[in-house]
């Protein structure tokens, strides 16, 4: 029979022969479980009680509970803190770096390495410096030169920035690759002509470096803030002993999730917190595109 | 001639000051950027170092240890359970980078280069999960685990990554460049599709399958959620999920913990600088391609 069809025919066979098993897979891996995590949000499902429709009912618990928007701001901290410092401090690297000649393999490989490490065994080190004295190192050299100890994942005010500097520094080395990509693909011609002009610097960065960087920016800042938004594995594993805490102010999004559903089995709660971390996410990604648009 | 003819001219001075402020610069910025660079490999740095202290030196902050000794690995590797989450993790990250190498570029493969009906709606579909962030899947993935019995097991640690969009999208992206003509010359020559694809197509985009599978194997060995959720004998954690437990449980010997988050690090750190040119280009491929 297969030898009958034409060409074309036989295209289209081979073409759904190969998609098969992975459009199956996408069906049932991926739309599935999209569709059945909405479906839970608007239920009542303690895992080993009965499934009942709640209609909007988590949503309002949601919007009633202060928990979640202690958790809210903090996920929004972790955001609004990590972009701007991760974005300023790898552009100030990669701008220096890419006019370096002496060493820049070496010097790149420096500031790259934390980007290949795992996140939760670069997060217990971190906690391990942040110990008090005599146990961690930061308290230990702030008291070797004569300062007062800093008290960093125990108080609430210290404890997120505390936990977000490891998850900005592992990110650094990535972003830095891309930016000087981004500045590779800028053509020299550009300065040439700024240069003859007697242009100097700060001007060719504001008018020339940044502008046509615009692509790499805006990638970097979605990709990097979608990245903090979904921070779990540097705060749960500094803060074991009570996780997210003290008292919440280091709790994002993901852990509350984590907590509802797979240690208070609350899954319909759980489904529509993750539904909101859907829409905040699916907006961040929206405003990339409507950017990108206006280009 | 004038005096100002034999001595150099106030421009040439000018020009001899900014070379050498220039030159000087040059040198603080790249002191500036090796000091950071320091910093930057310091975590990795004192995480190693630590690892290699006895239990009395770990609180002095000297980066070299006095007495380096490798007890540490030896008390954490008898154990026993950091050997079997490692093999663990090289299973399960091994197992999945191939599925991905296979299927993400024939999903890419088929979406580039064949023309048939149902073509868009597949593509947009699989576009479209990029936007569906893991977390909001983890719990219907529990329960679907759960009534099928894929709790505590390698294929459920497994099975939500054999696939990926990502991976789907890199490599379609990198067959554009695959011309249409070898594809047409291969047919000629009789090969089936499936032979071109193998044979012909995959050959060309080998930098692109190397960059994937760099992503999916460091994804995958550095995995944390999932393999949380899913597994909960000591047995079946990955290194990640097993380091978690273990620094809670070895409380304040932290050489210990130290050398455990080693054993979790070196084998990626290790790739990292044997391939690095390599890697860094694929990161770049995969960053701005993906």
């Amino acid at each position: 029979m297969y030898r009958n069809l034409t060409i074309k025919q036989k295209q289209i066979v081979w073409a759904w022969a190969f998609l098969a098993i992975p459009v199956l897979f996408y069906g049932v891996i991926r739309f599935y479980p999209t569709g059945n995590a909405f479906l839970i949000s608007f239920q009542n499902w303690n895992l080993l009680g009965d499934r009942t429709w709640a209609g909007l009912e988590n949503y309002r618990e949601l919007w009633n509970d202060p928990v979640f928007w202690q958790v809210f701001r903090n996920t929004f901290a972790y955001l609004l803190i990590g972009t701007p410092v991760s974005l300023v401090i790898s552009f100030v690297i990669a701008y220096h770096l890419d006019k370096t000649r002496f060493m820049h393999g070496f010097l790149r490989m420096l500031y790259f390495l934390p980007f290949m490490t795992s996140a939760v065994a670069m997060a217990w080190v971190w906690r391990w410096f942040y110990q008090p004295v005599p146990i961690g190192l930061f308290n230990n050299l702030l008291a070797s030169v004569g300062l007062s100890q800093v008290a960093f994942l125990n108080s609430t005010t210290n404890a997120l920035p505390s936990v977000l500097a490891p998850a900005v520094w592992a990110g650094l080395g990535f972003q830095v690759i891309i930016f000087m990509a981004g500045l590779r693909a800028i053509p020299v011609s550009y300065y040439e002509a700024a240069r003859i002009d007697g242009v100097g610097w700060w001007t060719q960065l504001t008018q020339i470096t940044l502008p046509l960087l615009r692509p790499t920016l805006v990638f970097i800042v979605v990709f990097s803030s979608i990245g903090f938004l979904r921070i779990f594995d540097h705060v749960f594993n500094m803060t074991t002993n009570n996780p997210g805490g003290p008292l919440n102010s280091t709790k994002p999004l993901v852990l509350m999730i984590y907590d509802t559903a797979f240690n208070g089995f609350n899954m319909g709660y759980a489904a529509a917190q993750t539904v909101v971390l859907f829409t905040i996410l699916l907006i961040v990604s929206l405003l990339q595109l409507w950017i990108l648009r206006s280009d | 001639m004038t005096a100002t003819d034999i001595r150099p001219s106030a421009a040439a001075l000018d020009r001899r000051a900014i070379v050498r402020n220039r030159n000087m610069g040059q040198i603080i910025r790249w002191l500036l950027l090796f000091l950071g660079g320091v910093a930057m490999v310091m975590p990795i740095a004192y995480m190693i170092s630590t690892s290699l202290k006895w239990p009395h030196e770990v609180y002095n902050v000297n980066l070299i240890p006095e007495e380096p000794t490798i007890e540490n690995y030896t008390f954490v590797l008898e154990d026993g359970r950091f050997y079997m989450w490692f093999v663990n993790s090289m299973i399960i990250a091994t197992i999945t980078t191939i599925s991905n190498l296979l299927f993400d570029s024939l999903v890419g493969y088929t979406l580039c280069k064949f023309r048939f009906p149902g073509r868009m709606i597949v593509f947009i579909a699989i576009l479209s999960t990029l936007m569906i962030p893991t977390e909001m899947l983890v719990i219907p993935w529990y329960l679907m685990s759960q009534s099928f019995g894929w709790l505590d097991s390698y294929w459920g640690i497994m099975f939500p990554g054999l696939m990926t969009a990502f991976g789907t999208f890199l490599m379609k992206q990198f067959f554009e460049s695959v011309p249409d003509d070898f594809i047409e010359a291969a047919r000629i020559d009789g090969l089936n599709e499936l032979q071109i694809w193998w044979t012909v197509a995959m050959p060309l985009v080998k930098p692109a399958l190397a960059a994937l599978a760099i992503f999916v194997f460091l994804g995958n060995w550095t995995a944390f959620l999932w393999p949380l959720i899913v597994t909960n004998s000591v047995d079946m954690y990955t290194i990640p999920v097993g380091l978690s437990g273990f620094g809670d449980e070895a409380d304040v010997a932290w050489e210990l913990i130290m050398t455990g988050a080693a054993i979790s690090t070196i084998p990626t750190l290790v790739v990292f600088l044997i391939f690095q040119r390599f890697i860094i280009r694929g990161v770049v491929m995969a960053g701005l391609k993906g």
